[in-house]
């Protein structure tokens, strides 16, 4: 019996040798050294029919237990929103999903338009000009952003705010190893949160290549100081780079239009799934300042003509900007990105359209603002840490001595409820605090639950 | 077999921007009520207006349908992709990916809450581990030049825990672009080795290559003109001999699957593209997965969380216990959504079927190789006298002399036969280069199909070259102006606004 | 519409297989002619020139009357505007001169010459490098970079630069000195640069970190060589534009093209220097060489720059001489070659050598 993915059965392939000339199907293979040759079957499970893999495979995953039959405040870099139907049904059409990279553009313009249509949302989110079409996620997209800004400026030096997310630093740090640049952490205000601008100023020095700031930060509040922190990054000559959160640019301010160079982010919560964390969606724009676009990473999708001049068309704009990218240190290798996922994120933000991802937004925020004043109502904790306005995330701290956030949240769990992300061991000057994150997904009832849920476990006032 | 793609259209473009497509008010969704308190962000950072398109639901659906009908993929036909193994991405993968329980979970849930989703990522890494012959996986990277970042990053760590800061990487002159790339992005110094006339490494330029300040050869095999570097143990050892270590670059496993493993070569490093040879689908360019296979030796590097088994309290946990671990190179654990495709692929396929697999596709791609070579115009570059493997790369030089036709015309002119076009001018050390890689889910029949289009072609090349010339003519779009395009960039609706007005 | 120059040199390659290097010098030519050579360089130009025919491009084609383009533009097929005059059977390097730099002040995209090293002197010494030029290959003489490998291959370049346009790369214009060579000694001069259209499906490009462009290649080169070089040591450096490119990045502007010039703690030290010159300079200090290969056959050391003696090369150290090419140039010569003079030397340095091609790049190149 054949394989059902196979189409040449057995006799077909003896055909095949038969018309080749060759003996058996091993002749194919003699050039492999008797030394290394296989000798043995691999030691893999037997092969299984769809029926049996299909079991198999979800009663493992059966042992998950997805947010959606729970209540879950998770979010820090992955936030689950809902996702209209047709958004997902779109990217799974076949022409879309089992294509390659478009580099054939008369045959694929289907896949060229929509990643255009994916780059010209980015750009009207973000206040930018040009973006890409995708990079692996957030964290590597500052990666890119922070060789970038050293290609661009020809400097090795680069700031961020001491409360930047621990895991994106991480892989800013192994983007930062390659060429050497040095990475130096600014302090913030104890209250407020917010970057401490006499650390910024003092950082600023001639060998500054980009600082980088995250709005809405990790610990959900928003940079108050924006615009001045991007007046002292340009009088040092060095570009600002803000990273973010792009369902918060329903409402809030794009960053080009306070003054960033560079912006990067998360584009996984629109229209993708959380996914355990993959796939996720890196976003990357920039200003249309030939500086900068000579030196952008990744692909980038334009818009031409046909050759005599008549039909509008879309195409992938390589050469002359890898050209340039390839003869300085630390290029951008990246091939294969997210282009799927863009996809699915620009029919989310076209479905939603302008007013739908403000009032998303708005929700988002009121959700956050709702809890985090129940939260605090409640003796022995206090949310947020920081005097500063939220966007959806917000901390909660646990000042009651009897009390640690992990005590908390597993009491949390037995009642369904999937707690605050803790930071204490990234943090430890913070205390018991977790990052937890609101979105449309939970109404007035689920906070409520929540509320009860914590002042019990507590046995607490509120 | 005719072919003509869809093509919506008027006089000036095809289907229009979503952009150009809005109108006022219009909406594709609706929102749940908003909760009492008000947002609470302060005036001076809410912006003032946000200009995004306003489509209805119906609307948004079919303006995407129009596109996709104007896209092809491996559903709808041939996609001979030399070294992107375009093959068959089986339904059941996709359904099981987008299940409850695989997509809605979030990565800072309890560990008791995700166990699933531990225990198919940590049998997977056995699956890929016991399939490379290597010792441990790390399944974090979300595509193959990301893997291939990783790789360098872990033998710059081996080597400096080892007291030395070795310089160099090797890379063969038929290399794909991104090996290059990732090594310089790692901070090395790239030495490029010619291939001999038989395709494969020069040895000797290779042992006069390596030295004390070599950190890693990088290499693929079978290599990127589909011929097994059949003298991969003496690279092996000019290596190892210097203190190297080997990376092996896993773009073209499915030419070897159950024949013979990379661990077993001598590589200490070991690629995967999972959207390659692993079936899942590649998305018009991602998401992917690229994980990375070690030795022993380079386990303790590898990036936080590593996933472990907990024998006593049978459970699985992520491992961040690693001093010598590099760190991250992604946020979280991987793209899952694609880690989930690739295993329920190995359990369809079983050990039996990844070897059946290989040799329906080495089979395919000597078959074209047999029957392409008697074709005039085409020519085999390198070495003719044994088999490939699961790819093979022509030459269309002998056709560009006669009629001054190139690969990419010859591309170009397929792709109004209804298929897609080989990689061409690639790998650089063949001129005109066809890259061939049928995979092992194409029948024979069209195999048959594609050798006579490319005789048909050179025949059109011979007698009315302008029909290559003007290629493609089937399409939803002719052939379009990409000096243009890079000349005078437009690049987002906002650009393209700019450029209206002025 | 573009405009196409063609400049064909008769009595190129006459003495060749007459057993004769080369046909500078008239008297050179009525040996030839008695000995029965008949002229070579015509029907290799109809050769490349029905190449272009029958890529059936839209090009005026401007040059020169009877043998010096018009006679093969109308064998080939090809209607020409005749532009200058000569006298039939006597034409020379004037005529060459001349007809170049009409053809310069007509505008032509490209010129055409069929000819050996020293028509491609004369035409480079005329027009410079502002007009691209391509060499059929037709001279018992041809050092220079300049020539297409075969008549045919020069067609297909000039009618892909006229249709769809291609990148110039910079070429040595050798000479050989014509003395020395009937006399069995080879002293190669370089004569100067010109621009040169070249296929970049055959460079690596954007995949082995070329960016496609020479220009860029060479300063990529400059810029790791520069992060090479040490204070305290004195460089040598060799003659062409790559090398040229190194001076650039120090801030040094006025290093010579066609000579020798000598480096030390990122200053220019010395101007075109003799073999001498350069062993009183190194004396007692820490040397290195970069030098770039030259002509056609790509010497890395005996052509070009002979003041990079044996001796010099022994001084100094081969472990520390340092070749530099763009891999632009290394398409056109995949294989390198030295003759410095020195046999054993010589040996030394084939087989494979580290050529530096980029920033952070080198390539394993042959050396024979």
């Amino acid at each position: 019996m054949g394989h059902p993915y196979i189409p040449n059965t057995h006799e077909i392939r003896e055909q095949m040798l038969d018309e080749m000339g060759v003996a058996s199907i091993d002749e194919l293979f003699a050039d492999i050294p008797e030394k290394i040759r296989l000798k043995r079957e691999l030691k893999l499970p037997k092969q299984m029919s769809e029926l049996e893999v299909k079991r198999h495979v979800r009663a493992m995953l059966a042992k998950n237990e997805p947010f959606t039959k729970m209540l879950s405040f998770l979010g820090g870099g992955v936030w689950p929103h809902h996702i209209p139907s047709h958004v997902q049904s779109l990217v799974q059409r076949s022409e879309f999903l089992t294509s390659y990279t478009p580099y054939q553009a008369e045959v694929s313009q289907g896949m060229l338009q929509a990643l255009f249509e994916y780059q010209s949302v980015v750009c009207e989110l973000t206040g930018m000009d040009v973006a890409n079409a995708s990079m692996y996620d957030w964290a590597t997209a500052i990666g890119e952003a922070a060789l970038m800004c050293a290609r661009v400026t020809g400097r090795k030096k680069v700031l961020v705010p001491e409360l930047i997310s621990p895991e994106r630093f991480a892989v800013l740090q192994n983007y930062a190893a390659g060429p050497g640049l040095e990475l130096v952490k600014l302090g913030y205000d104890w209250s407020t949160g917010q970057l401490d601008m006499s650390q910024l100023r003092a950082g600023l020095g001639q060998d500054v290549a980009c600082v980088y700031v995250e709005n809405p930060s990790y610990f959900g509040f928003l940079e108050t100081q924006i615009e001045e922190i991007a007046n002292a990054t340009h009088n040092a000559g060095a570009l600002l780079v803000v990273g973010v959160n792009p369902i918060s640019l329903g409402l809030l301010k794009a960053p080009g239009d306070y003054g960033a160079d560079i912006v990067v982010g998360e584009g996984q919560p629109l229209g993708n799934p959380a996914s355990f964390g993959g796939p996720t969606l890196g976003i990357f724009a920039c200003r249309d300042d030939q500086k900068l676009v000579r030196q952008i990473p990744g692909r980038l999708i334009g818009m031409t003509t046909t050759l005599d001049g008549k039909m509008r068309g879309f195409t992938m704009v390589l050469q002359t900007r890898e050209q340039h990218i390839r003869r300085e240190r630390a290029t951008s290798n990246i091939c294969s990105n997210e282009a799927l996922c863009a996809v699915a994120a620009a029919i989310y933000a076209v479905s939603l359209g302008p007013r739908g991802l403000r009032e998303l937004a708005e929700i988002c925020a009121a959700n956050a603002s709702y809890a985090m004043k129940k939260l605090d109502a409640i003796d022995g904790l206090e949310a947020p840490i920081f005097t500063s306005p939220h966007f959806n995330e917000f901390t909660l701290r646990c000042t009651h001595p009897k009390f640690t956030v992990e005590n908390l949240n597993t009491k949390l769990l037995k009642q369904g409820i999937q707690g605050g992300k803790p930071i204490s061991k990234e943090f430890p000057e913070f205390g018991e605090t977790a990052i937890l994150c609101t979105t449309e997904l939970h109404t007035k009832e689920n906070i409520d639950r929540l509320v009860d849920a914590v002042a019990e476990a507590m046995g607490a006032r509120r | 077999m005719k072919f003509k793609q869809a093509s919506w259209a008027n006089d000036a473009h095809l289907e229009p921007l979503v952009f150009e497509l809005s109108r006022a008010n219009r909406t594709g969704y609706t929102l749940p009520q908003k909760t009492p308190s008000g947002a609470n962000i302060p005036e001076n950072l809410v912006r003032k207006k946000l200009e995004l398109p306003e489509l209805s639901e119906p609307e948004i659906v079919r303006h995407y349908t129009r596109l996709s009908q104007m896209n092809y993929g491996v559903d709808s036909g041939f996609y001979p992709l030399g070294s992107c193994t375009m093959k068959y991405n089986p339904k059941i993968c996709e359904e099981l990916a987008a299940l409850e329980t695989a997509s809605r979970i979030h990565p800072y849930q309890d560990e008791g809450t995700i166990q699933g989703a531990l225990e198919l990522m940590y049998k997977l890494e056995r699956h890929l581990a016991e399939i490379a012959g290597v010792a441990r996986v790390c399944l974090h990277p979300s595509a193959g030049a990301h893997g291939e970042f990783l790789g360098m990053l872990l033998a710059r760590a081996y080597h400096k825990s080892k007291g030395k800061e070795r310089k160099e990487v090797i890379v063969p002159d038929s290399a794909h672009g991104t090996n290059f790339a990732s090594a310089a992005m790692a901070g090395f110094d790239v030495v490029v080795v010619p291939s001999n006339s038989k395709g494969r490494v020069d040895i000797g330029a290779l042992r006069k290559a390596v030295s004390k300040k070599t950190a890693a050869l990088m290499l693929t095999n079978p290599n990127t003109l589909g011929l097994f570097e059949d003298e991969i143990l003496k690279i092996a050892e000019a290596v190892h001999k210097v203190g190297g270590l080997l990376y092996y670059d896993g773009a073209n496993l499915n030419g070897i699957l159950g024949k013979t493993r990379p661990g077993d070569m001598g590589f200490d490093i070991v690629h995967f593209n999972l959207h390659k040879t692993f079936s899942t689908p590649h998305g018009g360019g991602g998401p992917g997965a690229g994980p990375i296979g070690v030795s022993r030796k380079l386990e303790k590097f590898l990036p936080v969380p590593v996933i472990e088994y907990n024998r006593k309290r049978r459970r699985y946990y992520l491992d961040y216990r690693r001093p010598h671990s590099i760190g991250k190179v992604k946020a979280f654990y991987g793209n899952f959504g694609v880690l989930v495709k690739a295993y329920a692929y190995i359990l369809l396929m079983g050990a039996s079927g990844l070897q059946e697999a290989t040799e329906a596709a080495v089979l395919n791609s000597n078959y074209i190789m047999h029957k392409l070579r008697g074709v005039s115009g085409y020519e085999l570059k390198f070495d003719a006298s044994g088999p490939c493997k699961h790819e093979i790369v022509f030459s269309a030089e002998p056709l560009k002399r006669e009629t001054g036709v190139t690969a990419r015309d010859v591309a170009k002119r397929l792709l109004d036969y209804g298929m897609h076009a080989p990689t061409y001018y690639f790998p650089p050390i063949v001129p005109e280069a066809l890259m061939i890689e049928p995979t092992e889910t194409e029948p024979k029949e069209e195999l048959d199909r594609f050798v006579e289009t490319l005789k048909a072609i050179a025949d059109e090349a011979r007698s009315d070259p302008e029909k290559l010339r003007s290629a493609p003519t089937q399409t939803a779009v002719g052939r379009l102006d990409e000096v243009k395009a890079s000349r005078e960039p437009i690049l987002s609706w906002r650009m393209y606004r700019k450029l209206a007005k002025q | 519409m573009k405009k196409l120059g063609l400049i064909v040199n008769p009595i190129a390659g006459m003495g060749g297989k007459v057993g004769l290097k080369g046909t500078d010098g008239s008297d050179v030519v009525v040996k030839a002619r008695e000995l029965g050579a008949k002229p070579v360089a015509p029907a290799r130009t109809v050769k490349a020139l029905r190449v272009i025919k029958r890529l059936g491009l839209d090009f005026e084609l401007l040059t020169y009357q009877a043998e010096m383009g018009a006679d093969e533009a109308w064998e080939a097929g090809l209607v020409a505007r005749v532009i200058g005059n000569v006298v039939s059977g006597k034409t020379t390097a004037e005529d060459t001169k001349r007809a170049a730099v009409e053809m310069l002040d007509e505008k032509v995209d490209l010129i055409l010459v069929a000819g050996g090293d020293g028509t491609m002197a004369d035409v480079v010494e005329a027009v410079d490098t502002r007009v691209p030029i391509l060499g059929v290959p037709t001279g018992v003489k041809m050092h220079s970079a300049v020539f297409a490998n075969t008549p045919e291959a020069a067609g297909e370049i000039v009618a892909r630069f006229l249709r769809d346009g291609l990148p110039l790369r910079e070429a040595e214009v050798m000479d050989v000195d014509e003395e020395a060579y009937r006399e069995n000694r080879l002293a190669a001069k370089l004569k100067g640069f010109a621009r040169v259209p070249y296929e970049p499906t055959m460079i690596q490009a954007t995949k082995e970190g070329s960016s496609g462009l020479e220009l860029a290649d060479q300063k990529a080169i400059a810029r790791w060589v520069l992060e090479l070089m040490e204070k305290g040591r004195i460089y040598v450096l060799g003659p062409g534009t790559t090398t040229r490119a190194v001076a650039e990045e120090l801030g040094i502007y006025n290093s010579t093209l066609l000579g020798v010039d000598l480096i030390e703690n990122y200053k220019l030290v010395a101007k075109d220097v003799s073999e001498k010159q350069i062993l009183k300079s190194i004396e007692g200090k820490s040397a290195a060489i970069i030098v770039s290969p030259i002509g056609r056959q790509g010497f890395i050391l005996g052509r070009g720059n002979q003041q990079i003696s044996p001796d010099v090369v022994r001084r100094v150290g081969k472990e520390n001489v340092f070749v530099i090419a763009t891999p632009q140039k290394l398409a056109s010569t995949p294989t390198l070659k030295v003759d410095a003079g020195d046999a054993k030397l010589d040996d030394e340095f084939r087989g494979y050598i580290k050529v530096i091609t980029g920033y952070r790049q080198s390539r394993m190149v042959k050396v024979v």
